[in-house]
């Protein structure tokens, strides 16, 4: 009788703490989109998303500039680091000591929990100067920032392939080697296809993580509503516009600053679901065998 | 002729001293079955025959292993082209998460066999003599996961010898197989007996009889006794060997 009362107990809370925070999600999502939804209507969905130009003080509201400066800041970032942490992951997996993967793996986690702020920070007094010596221009630009992003998204990528690689059965890996397969062969033909889920999965984080930043950015990003013209021109991302402007912004500016937020929104479900359908296509194709 | 000679080989994991003063001599074209208690080192045995302990940190043996009278741990001998001659089908089957084409076309391909019409001729052949043509020519773009336990382990078979090796290691290959699956094995191994040198380790020793020419008796790393299976098995030399087949010990 007491059994049944602490596993109905147990089951009930957990329940409760389940819906809770899904409730606290839907409250927020709900709150944004009534606080943007009236901007977004009255200066048009259209001319809203695909108007160019962002003068709060003129009443125009086109968040084009900053879709273009978010998308490209983020694939740029994932350009740059989705090579890179694959060799990383394939090196700590495969090929380096288990002594040596015991220092990198807690050093590489760690990387992933410091403040956006020391990154932004080493940006501006490091990055910047150098971007600045080396392309001329002012420095802040979609390039610096996608840097900058790079290297807050590489411990996520890296830690995550890793653990995908790892856990491909030992019995592939023996299996190719037998076959009279190099250890390199049997890396890029067997163990690698067989992690790609898990791989996608690390880029999707990533890739989260990359559009999510802000602070980070907008302290090298130079935040100019501007299409770019090359790389090395100065952006805006749809996050940074939102945290620039919140301080000051009221009446309509302040709804169209929510209405920046639902076009993020939906910028991110779009991508999440492209990514987790690669994801899923990926899994079917290799049957379901690759854990 | 001997195909392999194994020479006072002994083999330590760490400080375990796992097989001591291994001697026997593998003929060409015949099978040979090992026979013994779990644990008695049957598997470190003929993963030492093509170095696959080598990936076992801590591995270390005496001894020389000849194959074809070569010395294969002698430092310039290349462990890809030995594994490409000794080829080694494990207890567990295990199919690479790819095609069923694509699983018997990997050995070719990592060999740089890439023609397109050689590797198809070649796919097939191996699929025919593995006894998994019939069953498997209509879906061979379809990942090899989703075949049975036993169609799994006759790929794997193919997918050996689809290289053309010149030894074929078996762990225990029917230890995960219905009794239909098995005998089509044994009836495989049978066929390639002609060909190729077959090492075979089984718990079965009806099945040892039914395949094999010689039998290998280990008892704790040792080979306690090694000769014509029939004799091995009807009159055993010694006291170890005829308690074991006689089940009084396990
Ligand atoms: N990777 C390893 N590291 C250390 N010791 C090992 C390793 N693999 C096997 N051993 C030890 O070597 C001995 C022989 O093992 P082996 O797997 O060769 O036995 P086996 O005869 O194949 O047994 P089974 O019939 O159960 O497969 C065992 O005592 C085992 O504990
Ligand atoms: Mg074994």
């Amino acid at each position: 009788m007491n059994n049944r009362l602490e596993e109905y107990l147990i089951e009930k809370g957990l329940f409760i703490t389940a819906i809770s925070s899904i409730l606290i999600i839907l409250l927020i999502i709900t709150f944004i989109f009534i606080e943007g939804f009236p901007a977004i209507e009255s200066y048009g969905v259209l001319n809203f998303v695909f108007g160019s130009t962002w003068a709060p003080l003129k009443g125009e509201f086109g968040v084009l500039t900053m879709i273009v400066g978010t998308l490209g800041i983020t694939f740029l970032a994932l350009a740059l680091a989705v090579p890179l942490s694959l060799l990383c992951a394939i090196f700590m997996a495969e090929i380096a000591p288990s002594s040596m993967r015991r220092i990198l793996k807690p050093v590489i986690e760690t990387l992933a929990a410091i403040p956006s702020v020391v990154y932004g920070f080493f940006g501006l007094i490091v990055l910047v100067p150098l971007m600045r010596e080396q392309f001329g221009g002012t420095g802040f630009s979609m390039l610096t920032a996608s840097v900058i992003l790079m290297v807050m998204i590489l411990p996520t990528i890296i830690s995550v392939s890793e653990d995908a690689l790892r856990s491909i059965p030992y019995e592939y890996k023996e299996a190719s080697l037998a076959l009279g397969a190099t250890q390199w062969q049997t890396i890029k033909n067997v163990i690698f296809p067989a992690a790609i889920p898990g791989v996608i999965t690390g880029i999707i984080l990533g890739m989260g993580r990359a559009i999510g930043e802000t602070l980070a950015v907008i302290m090298v990003a130079g935040n100019v509503t501007q299409f770019p013209s090359s790389v090395l021109d100065p952006v805006r991302a749809l996050t940074s516009n939102i945290a620039i402007e919140m301080g000051y912004a009221t009446g309509m500016h302040y709804n169209a600053l929510f209405g920046t937020a639902i076009v993020l929104f939906f910028m991110i479900i779009f991508l999440l679901v492209l990514a987790n359908y690669f994801h899923y296509k990926k899994k079917v194709v290799i049957g379901g065998g690759y854990l | 002729m001997n195909r392999i000679e194994v020479e006072n080989l002994n083999v330590y994991f760490e400080e375990a001293h796992i097989l001591k003063d291994n001697n026997i001599k593998i003929p060409k074209n015949t099978v040979t079955s090992l026979i013994g208690p779990s644990g008695c080192g049957k598997s470190t045995f003929i993963r030492t025959l093509n170095r696959m302990n080598d990936l076992i940190s801590g591995f270390r043996k005496e001894g020389s292993i000849f194959f074809d009278g070569k010395e294969i741990y002698e430092p310039d001998v290349d462990v890809v082209e030995l594994r490409k001659k000794v080829g080694m089908v494990f207890q567990k089957p295990n199919p690479f998460p790819k095609s069923i084409l694509d699983n018997v076309a990997y050995g070719l391909k990592v060999h740089g066999i890439n023609d397109k019409d050689v590797v198809e001729e070649r796919v097939e052949e191996s699929l025919k003599s593995a006894a998994l043509w019939d069953e498997v020519k209509d879906k061979l773009d379809k990942s090899a996961m989703g075949l049975s336990g036993g169609q799994q382990q006759r790929l794997c078979i193919a997918r050996t010898i689809a290289i053309e090796p010149e030894v074929i290691l078996m762990d225990e290959p029917c230890s995960a197989l219905d009794p239909i699956s098995t005998t089509k094995i044994e009836d495989l191994i049978h066929k390639l007996k002609k060909e190729y040198t077959i090492v075979i380790v089984t718990h079965n020793m009806q099945q040892a009889t039914r395949v094999s020419k010689h039998t290998a008796f280990f008892l704790h790393g040792e080979i306690v006794e090694i000769g014509r299976t029939d004799k091995l098995f009807m009159e055993p030399e010694d006291k170890r060997t005829e308690d074991y087949i006689t089940g009084r010990f396990g």
